[in-house]
């Protein structure tokens, strides 16, 4: 598009999200303050709660490892130009799968598990997202609307099998029974007091988070160090110039999406495994959705996806720290979370032209 | 199952079916301006919350409902704004304005009733009356009318009959006016309305805001008619099923009437019977609550008969200079 403002690259990735961000926060303070509290002291305690202590920070990293594994997933469908709103449902029906692999193979040591349970849950996921994929590169269904209608179906996909069969006997609570305490995965304070670093006992991060960093080198080698990496991005520059240079616009779009589907049902290793032991009937809690304003914060690159991670992390700790001392409630962060993604994503323009006409103005001097 | 069972069904049918056809009548103006709305799930949602706090504040539902009409078409505002004016994703657009409701609604409830989230329970004017359809006792006895007429037919809220009033409202809209043949064309070939002179934009704000009342009605109605009060994410996922709804009846206002007849159809019968047996097989109650969505993908994919939207639904017109 001609219009697309010019900007420096490095602008680019820090200025535009930077001042959007800054953007959602004014407006998010002017709400609290229309709430009768104080803007100042409601990002102290923020702060505060999310790193003012080991305890807080493990919160903080547990939830950053949830969105570290969703954005990712948004950014590589992103990076072929596809908008994969069904990191929910993937996410989902990865925790299906760790559940199963979990529940029904009697795993020896917790390390076998770990990997097993990544794969299963990377497979369910990709399996959930293949059909959106499928359809989209075939048929060309909508991907936007079929990975909507494919989260609600997982919602109720998960809501049978929890009832009907992965619940125990006599048990009323829709989920799975508790999976082996042998495959307990370790948690950080366990792993920092290997090296004599003490941290505190009660936050669920695990050695998921590793996983999820992991992660990011992988999808940061596969989308610039590979071949598949350079056809997704080409693909999604221009898909008629990618297709005159034999790519296949069939198979991007479905690798795309298997891809993206795994990385969300990934998730799961760390929210069903790593925290509930069991599988519940809201597992994801919504994280599949963040993932969207984690991808377009870090512009779609893993780097900037562990930052957007964290942020979101502190958002979401702090949110619950704010909604327990204060009377601002946590449905905040939802509206936080919904101004990133507003000015992130949609009113990219706004934030991006009178940036691109200040460089102007400056190099016209 | 008797005939008294069967009424009942129907007559929820109805009544389940309006704010769904609301938002999908609302989704279709939209689109067929050219631009998507998956924002609608939010819009109502903000309308159901202002049309239950300001109709219990002002103990008039009516207040409530041009209070909630107000607040959908704020983020319809939003939604322009973004979509139209700064040419963004008119996706995200619509997954920010779903997530700003329901984030800003339990914060508001919360700060307004301090009830966790909710607004106090709806009660006389503040609820919408039911309407009596003239001679509805009289004919109540009758057989076959009596069911349909007095059962059926009468005893809804007024915006259940604006609902079923507005598909041949906006069938005629699209279809015989000159507003309409405008609008259709901006969603297909927005550069032919550009280049005769039109202004596209203003267009495209016209579908927007029309689909903003209509959300508003809907969320007005189910927190004021089909329930009494505002609950959090009251609207769970009606905004996607008449999403769905629209996709089904292929962007047409007539065919979107059978659909959300159908989906209401299918949320009564789920919520009436626990267990279903069709042909002696039992049916879980997901799997009702998913039919819709299956449904929509079976449409999606083309393999009963193609649905096809407005051409130039998504893109964000750039004038040529």
């Amino acid at each position: 598009m001609s219009t697309k403002a010019r900007i420096p690259h490095w602008a680019d990735v820090t200025l535009v999200p930077l001042v959007s961000i800054a953007l959602a926060f004014v407006i998010s303070a002017v709400l609290i303050w229309a709430i009768g509290e104080s803007p100042w002291d409601a990002v102290k305690m923020m702060v505060e709660g999310a790193f003012g202590s080991s305890y807080g920070w493990g919160y903080t990293l547990y939830y950053a490892t949830n969105f570290i594994f969703t954005g990712l997933a948004v950014s590589v469908a992103f990076q072929a130009r596809l908008f994969n709103i069904g990191g929910e449902g993937q996410a989902a029906l990865g925790g299906l799968g760790v559940a199963l692999v979990c529940l029904y193979i009697p795993w020896p040591h917790w390390s076998v598990a770990l990997v097993a349970a990544s794969i299963g849950a990377a497979v369910f996921g990709a399996a959930w997202a293949f059909i959106p994929g499928y359809l989209q590169a075939k048929r060309g269904s909508h991907i936007v609307i079929t990975t909507i209608m494919f989260n609600f179906i997982a919602a109720s996909v998960l809501g049978y099998i929890l009832v009907n069969i992965l619940r125990p006997t006599g048990s009323m609570d829709p989920a799975s029974p508790r999976f082996a305490p042998e495959i307990a995965l370790p948690k950080l304070h366990e792993m920092l007091a290997l090296v004599g670093i003490p941290f505190s006992r009660v936050p669920p991060v695990n050695i998921s988070l590793l996983i999820a960093v992991g992660m990011c080198f992988v999808v940061w080698y596969l989308l610039w160090r590979t071949r598949l990496g350079y056809q997704i991005r080409a693909f999604g520059e221009s898909e008629p110039a990618a297709e005159y240079a034999g790519i296949s616009p069939v198979r991007i779009t479905i690798y795309v999406m298997l891809i993206s589907g795994g990385l969300a049902g990934m998730m799961a290793v760390n929210s069903v495994m790593g925290e509930q032991q069991r599988l519940v009937l809201n597992a994801v809690e919504g994280a599949g959705f963040i993932g969207i304003a984690v991808a377009l914060m870090g512009r779609n690159h893993p780097f900037g996806v562990v930052l957007a991670a964290l942020l979101f992390g502190f958002l979401y700790q702090g949110g619950a720290e704010l909604a327990l001392w204060t009377a601002i409630p946590r449905e905040l962060i939802v509206v936080i979370q919904a101004l990133v993604i507003l000015f992130t994503g949609a009113l990219d323009n706004m934030v991006r032209i009178p940036i691109a006409r200040a460089f102007a103005a400056v190099r016209a001097r | 199952m008797d005939i008294a069972t069967i009424v009942q069904v129907i007559d929820s049918t109805l009544r389940l079916a309006t704010p769904l056809l609301f938002a999908c009548l609302a989704g279709l103006i939209s689109e067929r301006a050219g631009v998507f709305d998956i924002g609608l799930e939010g819009k109502m949602l903000i309308a159901a919350f202002t049309a239950a706090a300001i109709a219990y504040v002002s103990a008039n539902v009516w207040i409530g409902v041009g209070a909630a009409v107000l607040a959908s078409m704020v983020l319809s505002l939003v939604h322009g704004v973004a979509s139209i004016t700064f040419r963004g994703n008119q996706l995200i657009a619509g997954v920010a304005i779903n997530f700003l409701a329901a984030g800003i609604t339990v914060v508001i409830a919360q700060n307004w009733f301090q009830l966790g989230g909710r607004t106090p329970s709806l009660t006389g004017d503040a609820r919408m009356a039911r309407l009596q359809l003239p001679f509805a006792d009289a004919v109540r006895d009758v057989p076959v009318l009596g069911p349909v007429y007095s059962g059926i037919l009468s005893g809804h809220g007024l915006l259940v009959y604006v609902a079923f009033l507005c598909v041949p409202l906006t069938w005629y809209m699209l279809f015989r006016t000159r507003l309409g043949l405008r609008m259709r064309a901006v969603g297909e070939n927005p550069a032919a309305v550009d280049t005769a002179g039109i202004s596209v934009v203003g267009l495209r704000y016209i579908g927007v805001a029309i689909g903003g009342v209509l959300c508003g009605l809907a969320g007005a109605y189910l927190a004021t008619g089909l329930s009494a009060g505002f609950v959090q994410e009251m609207t769970a996922g009606r905004g996607f099923i008449a999403l769905a709804a629209m996709i089904f009846a292929k962007w047409r206002p007539w065919h979107a009437m059978g659909a959300v007849l159908l989906f209401g159809f299918l949320e009564a019968v789920a919520n009436r019977f626990q267990n279903i047996e069709i042909l002696g097989v039992g049916v879980p109650v997901q799997a009702m609550q998913a039919l819709p969505y299956v449904l929509t993908v079976v449409i999606l994919a083309g393999f009963v008969g193609k649905a096809i939207p407005p051409r130039a639904v998504g893109t964000p017109y750039v004038k040529e200079h």
